[in-house]
């Protein structure tokens, strides 16, 4: 028994983590991280990068060794003496404060720069601003329109029924008059973008896996985040934070155009406003 | 050491069947209690796991009878997509509180602590029975929500306001389900908080003549660190619950801030704040992953040392790990809010003591391995499931490099590779830590020995299906599929639904494989062949030192007297391959410390 659990380890480990180095699981699913289609995401896929090696290494290395050990140690005769392991105690103990240690203290380190990438620098003063809402369970977006500002929020004169989902009080507030409100997210191509998020009711959460982006609603606190995108496409923008029953199809499109293109389709949305 | 002992005396050997079996003082009849409890509770979560896989692998499939559980949840027996939530929250709730909490540190920690320090019972019988009743009331208000008009809350095991605190107006449960569940939580934090300090007390002055603190087992470390952790944590966590109990009955609005609209009707409430109660609930929520997991760390080790016939390379270090993992276990719980809107400075506070607190957990590991080194291992079930507790806590613990990494948090936090690291660390590996305590100490505890023939299936089965379900987890998630969904629908997430299908397939085995064990279980408490003696394992520490099962006051006319450190096998020059921490018996043993 204790050799086919030996086996049994080894057969595990590297059978999880074929899927991990090929990125595929059978049937030609691709399981990696999606494409990366912003300007600092390549400080997050390298820090996964590093990381997936140092705790590759390890889960390979104990387990195969917790499976030698179980099939070695086993096996025994009732004469056999104890044996102690080379260093004992200590020598462990400093292993793991050397190797974990500065393994840890090194992904910390590095981590720093792809965090404050996206949330110690704060955005570029010509940065577009769009503005994020959420709500159960729906995204909209809203464009400050050609005078640069949004007109205030009304939470009372939010409504569904005529489509005011941002509650703006366009006869009173002149900022709100050229607000253009769209279901779906469009941006220029290597365009930085201000994200102004804004919940309506509940805890919902911006997330674009190939932007490399996530980042909750929180209500009562509007919150922040820039970035900006490199590839012209289509992508989902999903909810992660659990916000109710439509929870699971809670999503919006992310349109990343030309300029040009993108020009043209706000033009198109301020004439249906 | 001995001045609280003549409380626990004073309750004589109960004659009446209620006070026998019900109501009892005993702290080895309560432990037994706390077992059964988290039995019947983990068949409802297990059952409720099968039903959500189910219908992750095949949306539309219609499950036989489940409209029997609720006519609305589950019209023509398919699942509407919050009841699908409404069982993950059950699920999850259940399976923490009641399951991860109860057996490995209530449960085994009753039972044994008393017996392991040598006491005739803890120091408060009375708390010791409310604590029980108290968790027991706790399940039932839990379970009855299952049972009110829209069914339990929805909002996940985490109950993140202002969902959870904006009443019925959030969807269905969103009312009297999340009242029942916030109850049912304050009382299972006082029932733990009675149970904490029974342990607390019961090891600092409870222990018998001999048995200094570096004397106990690490079985009784683990318990003993755990419930200063249960002390802290629960008590936190039981106002978080009363505060958002009175968001809901009384009109206050700890946890919604104003100017939020429902349905296009601003909500009646301002000030409150959501995050609030997020830092309230991780205060209680990360020294929880440890209150699961610590228990286990110490049973293993106690079940490791007497199948290798050594004691550990160093006793303290252990001590000293585990210790270090509750002090900083306070210190991390900002790892769960990366993204929440904190300020981003605080998640690199709440980074670094999350990347340091694998050292200990890596010590402990090494030293387990280093142990493992040259012992003579015996294999049985009790040690099977113990080696395979090292084996997913490392699986596990290794993916918690990723998720204390704020920058790697963003595309992770949220998907299933939390769901994956989560589920071993302190699910699977919890679960395994139980089932080596309930395969070492059946006899002990029923005086009949559980089927080993049946246990050794029992493992093998779930050691390989418990990574067939939870290693694709990881991948799905670093391929951006988003937890909580009761379905794929995104075009990104279609692709992935094979993954999906064979983790149900493999969740529906490792699950059935459980009834082998319940099987075992059941016939072996009543119709298992007889202990052969009072040690069957040939263990050292105090409970092999009893009769089995023990008597009523543990250790009958006269109390035990320690002589050595709890693990003296293989000493040398001895007369057998172990010495009894009760025998006088001199021993000259290198790992003997001082």
């Amino acid at each position: 028994m204790a050799k086919l659990v030996a086996v049994t380890i080894v057969v595990i480990a590297i059978l999880s983590a074929i899927p991990i180095i090929t990125h595929t699981w059978p049937g030609n699913i691709s399981v990696g991280l999606p494409q990366d289609i912003s300007t600092h995401g390549y400080l997050i896929d390298e820090q996964y990068a590093d990381t997936m090696i140092e705790a590759g290494v390890s889960f390979l290395a104990s387990q195969l060794l917790l499976a030698y050990f179980i099939w070695r140690f086993s096996s025994y005769k009732p004469g056999d003496k104890i044996k102690k392991f080379p260093g004992g105690a200590t020598g462990l103990v400093v292993a793991a404060f050397l190797l974990v240690g500065t393994e840890v203290l090194a992904l910390g380190v590095f981590g720093t720069k792809a965090w404050g990438s996206v949330y110690f620098t704060p955005p570029s003063p010509n940065a577009m601003a769009v503005q994020a809402q959420a709500g159960q369970f729906a995204f909209y977006f809203r464009y400050p329109g050609p005078d640069g500002t949004f007109g205030p929020i009304h939470p009372n004169l939010v409504s569904e029924a005529s489509a005011n989902f941002f509650g703006l009080d366009t006869t009173n507030d002149p900022d709100s008059k050229d607000d253009i409100v769209t279901a779906e997210m469009a941006i220029p191509v290597n365009r930085e973008i201000h994200l102004l998020m804004h919940s309506k009711d509940m805890g919902h959460s911006f997330y674009v896996p190939e932007l490399r982006i996530q980042q909750d609603f929180v209500p009562g606190l509007d919150v922040s985040v820039h970035f900006t995108a490199t590839k012209i496409g289509k992508y989902e923008i999903v909810c992660t934070q659990l916000c109710g029953l439509g929870h699971y199809n809670m999503k919006a499109y992310l349109e990343v155009m030309s300029q040009e293109d993108f020009d043209k389709w706000l033009k198109q949305q301020a004439a249906l406003q | 050491m001995h001045d609280m002992s003549a409380h626990a005396a004073q309750h004589g050997a109960p004659t009446s069947f209620i006070r026998k079996h019900i109501f009892s003082l005993d702290h080895k009849v309560i432990g037994k209690q706390y077992y059964d409890l988290a039995l019947v509770a983990v068949l409802i979560g297990m059952v409720l796991s099968w039903i959500m896989r189910l219908h992750l692998g095949w949306a539309s499939l219609a499950i036989p009878g489940l409209h029997l559980l609720s006519k609305t949840g589950a019209p023509g027996d398919v699942m509407t997509p919050e009841y699908y939530l409404q069982l993950m929250t059950m699920h999850g709730t259940i399976m923490v509180f009641f399951v991860l909490t109860t057996a490995p540190f209530a449960a085994f920690g009753n039972f044994f602590l008393p017996i392991q320090a040598g006491a005739e019972d803890m120091p408060f019988p009375h708390f010791n029975m409310m604590s029980f009743w108290v968790t027991f009331t706790g399940f039932i208000v839990l379970v009855a929500s299952f049972f009110v008009s829209d069914g339990p809350t929805l909002g996940g095991w985490t109950q993140y306001a202002p969902l959870s605190a904006a009443g019925p107006v959030g969807g269905p449960g969103e009312g009297w389900g999340v009242v029942l569940w916030a109850a049912s939580i304050a009382f299972f934090c006082v029932g733990q908080l009675f149970g904490s300090l029974n342990f607390i007390t019961t090891t600092l002055d409870m222990r018998c003549k001999g048995m200094s603190l570096l004397r106990l087992p690490l079985s009784a470390w683990g318990w003993f660190i755990t419930s200063v952790m249960g002390l802290t944590a629960f008590a936190v966590l039981m106002p978080a619950c009363i505060l958002l109990i009175l968001d809901h009955v009384a009109g206050t609005s700890f946890f919604v801030p104003g100017g939020l609209v429902v349905n296009d009707q601003v909500l009646p409430h301002q000030g409150g704040s959501t995050l609030l109660w997020q830092h309230l609930f991780w205060f209680f929520g990360h020294p929880e992953v440890y209150i699961a997991i610590v228990p286990g760390m110490g049973i293993v080790s106690h079940v490791l040392i007497t199948n290798m016939r050594r004691p550990m390379l160093s006793h303290r270090v252990i001590i000293y790990s585990m210790a270090a993992l509750a002090v900083l276990s306070y210190m991390v719980y900002g790892h769960h809010m990366f993204v929440s809107g904190m300020n981003p400075v605080s998640s690199l506070a709440f980074s670094f003591p999350t990347l340091v607190i694998t050292i200990p957990s890596a010590i402990i590991v090494l030293i387990w391995l280093g142990s493992l080194y040259g012992s003579k291992l015996r294999i049985n079930s009790a040690s099977l499931f113990a080696l395979g507790f090292i084996s997913m806590f490392i699986s596990g613990g290794i993916s918690g490099f990723f998720l204390a990494q704020p920058s790697i948090d963003i595309m992770v936090h949220a998907t299933y590779f939390v769901v994956g690291h989560f589920h071993l660390v302190m699910g699977v590996a919890a679960m395994f830590g139980i089932f080596a305590g309930t395969y070492f100490w059946f006899p002990k505890m029923f005086g009949r020995m559980m089927n080993e023939t049946l246990g050794k299936i029992h493992f093998w089965c779930s050691f390989v299906g418990a990574y067939a379900i939870f290693m694709p987890f990881h991948y799905l998630g670093i391929a951006g599929n988003v937890r909580r969904y009761q379905a794929f629908v995104d075009d990104y997430l279609i692709p992935l639904i094979p993954v999906h299908k064979f983790i149900t397939v493999a969740a529906l085995f490792t699950g059935a494989v459980q009834l082998i064990f319940v099987y075992n279980l059941i016939y072996s408490r009543f119709k298992g062949p007889k202990a052969p003696n009072d040690n069957p394992w040939e263990g050292t520490s105090l409970e092999w030192s009893t009769a089995t099962p023990p008597p009523h006051n543990n250790f009958g006319d006269k109390m035990p007297v320690v002589y050595h450190d709890p693990y003296q096998y293989s000493v040398e020059g001895a007369s057998a391959d172990y010495i009894m921490q009760t025998s006088p018996e001199p021993v000259h043993s290198p790992d003997e410390e001082k």
